[in-house]
């Protein structure tokens, strides 16, 4: 007791000097937003996991133990290998190889590569798009609002899936067959951003809409500033708070679009191989017995979508004011 | 309050604003589908149904009304944030009404606004610099940064707060502060012209005080026009020259401020004066207030307050009354104050809650 006196005046002080340091840092660790954070267990190791992967994925070259786009280091009679702890296992390769050689491990490293990086490269298309249409619909109102809003209404009445294959079959059908393969990547990112853009307009334009009214928008207007800076300057700032939180759950959306298309033989080129296309291939040897093929590619898959997807309930739930 | 002051605000005889017969219509008809196929009527709202007045340089004229009664689409088409339906806004003998962005654009610096509530008024994401910095910015008053910096000071300092708060963002003030901040964005172009739409309403009643001090001081230094519009009678008893009394779209009653207060002569006027509380405790008859404001989409025929009025007669019902001069400066719209039958002498003598 005696002890626990004498020493609480010093960290008392101590937590002062560091805020008064740390500035924005500080005030980010005091929010609701850490503090929601650090009670959820569930988020802490989604956060973990989405984190490793993406650091994983970043830093594919340094991480993975082979390269599995350098044809001269393949092996054929590497190909077929089954995990480590199966009885012809080759300790090489951690969890066995695929029918060319490659090593599932990296070959998954690459690929969550490949699947993140079209992720997140569709999403920040929808984003764009999206967002654009949103203020510009709420903004202006009237017919434009109107166009775009029944536009929107008619593409959310397909699956978006459709809408991509849709997009990708005319974007391949445009490029000659021996450019298809340098354009996958292009392609794929049009066609998922493209088809995911009306929610990012649907949540804009509302929230738009609502600030459009308010005074300080009218207080520009009557300062006469642009129509256009008033939008760029005064409202998307204000708008952007939930596209956040739909993106990180679009993203999640957007792999498993990639990993579908790539799975339907329409994605990237099998040379390169994205996750959807490594199951793809798995798919093929699944009932001949070579299982980790598919399996492992899908788990990685599955554990990427789902870590994602829980950090983007989370977010919801911590910047949503009325849940508090 | 002194009728020192007043007579010593040496009013010139200069018209600065001059609104005649302006009118503003709001279409809130349900959608084209539905009024085709649902046989339901174009609905027309008469926001604003034919008003006229002058406004004098330096003096503050001030609107009064229920809620719903138009005031704030007068404030709002003034400053050109809504195009007249009909009628005229001159400002120094140019008709304003309805010019685009482009034509408005010298005006802008001359005739600014100060909005009703504080926390909306104030960009969120803004830094209170900038957004005092927005005017100087969008009027090139200003030749380089710095400028900029020691003009968003002096600005500060204008209103009470300090040159350092320029740093911090809205949600760090109180309301009384953020109505500051707000004034000092609309001073910032140094403007000859200032529309108040209901400044104080959202604030508590001490703090209403200071900012209203505060506009009068600012009024006295920058030789300032006001319109001020509120349903706040204190206010306007404490901040007026000149005042207009708006029921439904038009203007039951325009007096000067003392002659309205001491003197009512529109039954409206009479009773909204009647709904102040009289600390004094006189046991004296009031005319209560009766019935609420009439749909505008549908407004009563004739005089628009007959539901409400209890000297109403058959041609109050029938026949809409016309502002009428009756000298010194009142003008009042009343069947009944024409035909000399509704009784005189002051309802209240100063009201104590005003005084």
């Amino acid at each position: 007791m005696a002890m626990a006196e004498q020493t609480t005046p010093k960290p008392v002080q101590a937590p002062k000097g560091g805020a008064a340091a740390g500035g924005a840092m500080a005030r980010f660790f005091d929010g609701d937003v850490w503090h929601s954070f650090k009670n959820s267990p569930i988020t802490v190791v989604a956060a973990v996991v989405t984190v490793t992967i993406f650091l994983a994925a970043l830093f594919a070259p340094i991480v993975s133990p082979h390269d599995p786009y350098d044809l001269m280091l393949l092996d054929v009679m590497d190909s077929f290998m089954p995990p480590v702890w199966e009885a012809d296992g080759d300790p090489r390769f951690l969890i066995g190889t695929d029918d060319q050689g490659r090593d599932m491990l990296s070959t998954i490293i690459y690929g969550s590569r490949a699947s993140l990086f079209i992720g997140f490269a569709s999403v920040l298309l929808s984003i764009v798009l999206g967002v654009g249409l949103g203020l510009v619909s709420g903004f202006r109102g009237g017919m434009v609002d109107a166009f775009i809003m029944r536009v929107a209404e008619i593409q959310l009445s397909f699956p978006t899936i459709l809408i991509a294959l849709l997009i990708n079959g005319v974007l391949r059908g445009v490029f000659p067959v021996e450019q298809q393969a340098d354009v996958a990547y292009a392609v794929l990112i049009l066609s998922i951003g493209v088809s995911g853009w009306v929610q990012y307009a649907r949540t804009v334009r509302g929230s738009t809409m609502v600030e459009r009214s308010k005074e300080y928008v009218q207080a520009a207007h009557v300062i006469g500033i642009h129509p256009t800076l008033i939008a760029l300057r005064h409202i998307l700032p204000n708008v952007m708070g939930p596209v956040l939180v739909i993106a990180t759950i679009h993203l999640a959306v957007a792999v498993i679009s990639e990993a579908t298309l790539s799975f339907l033989g329409v994605g990237v080129p099998p040379t390169e191989p994205s996750l959807g296309t490594l199951i793809r291939i798995g798919n093929d040897f699944l009932f001949s017995g070579e299982w980790w093929i598919a399996i492992f590619p899908g788990a990685a898959l599955a554990i990427l979508v789902l870590a994602v997807n829980l950090l983007g309930d989370w977010l919801r739930d911590a910047l949503n004011p009325k849940l508090r | 309050m002194s009728e020192v002051m007043r007579t010593e605000a040496s009013l010139s005889d200069t018209t600065m604003l001059e609104v005649s017969n302006l009118k503003r219509y709001f279409d809130v008809s349900r959608p084209f589908l539905n009024r085709v196929l649902e046989g339901a009527p174009r609905q027309i709202l008469k926001a604003v149904n034919g008003i006229d007045f002058k406004i004098k340089k330096g003096e503050t004229f001030s609107l009064v009304g229920e809620s719903g009664c138009g005031k704030s689409t007068v404030a709002r088409l003034i400053v050109g944030l809504y195009a007249p339906t009909e009628g005229k806004i001159e400002f120094e003998g140019r008709n304003i009404g309805g010019l685009s962005r482009r034509e408005m654009a010298p005006l802008r610096r001359r005739l600014q606004m100060i909005f009703q509530d504080p926390y909306a008024s104030l960009n969120p994401r803004w830094r209170v610099r900038d957004i005092i910095a927005e005017p100087l910015r969008a009027f090139d008053l200003e030749s380089d940064e710095v400028g900029i910096e020691r003009r968003v000071g002096e600005l500060l300092s204008f209103v009470k707060l300090t040159p350092a708060d320029g740093e911090k963002f809205p949600h760090e003030f109180s309301g009384g502060q953020r109505q500051r901040i707000s004034i000092a964005r609309a001073l910032a172009s140094q403007p000859d012209f200032l529309v108040c739409d209901e400044p104080t309403s959202a604030l508590d009643v001490s703090v209403q005080a200071q900012i209203l001090n505060l506009m009068k001081d600012l009024q006295r230094e920058f030789e300032l026009t006001y319109l001020f519009i509120s349903h706040n009678l204190a206010v306007v008893y404490h901040i007026s020259d000149r005042v207009g009394v708006m029921y439904l779209g038009q203007l039951a009653e325009v007096a000067p401020a003392t002659t309205l207060f001491r003197d009512p002569r529109h039954p409206y006027t009479r009773m909204l004066l009647d709904t102040i509380p009289d600390l004094d405790m006189t046991g004296r008859q009031r005319m209560p207030v009766a019935g609420e404001v009439p749909n505008p989409i549908t407004p009563p025929s004739g005089c628009s307050f007959h539901p409400r009025c209890p000297f109403a007669t058959d041609r109050c019902k029938s026949e809409a009354p016309l502002p009428r001069d009756l000298g010194s400066e009142v003008f009042v719209a009343c069947h009944g104050v024409e035909e000399n039958r509704i009784p005189r002498g002051p309802v209240i003598d100063a009201p104590p809650a005003l005084r």
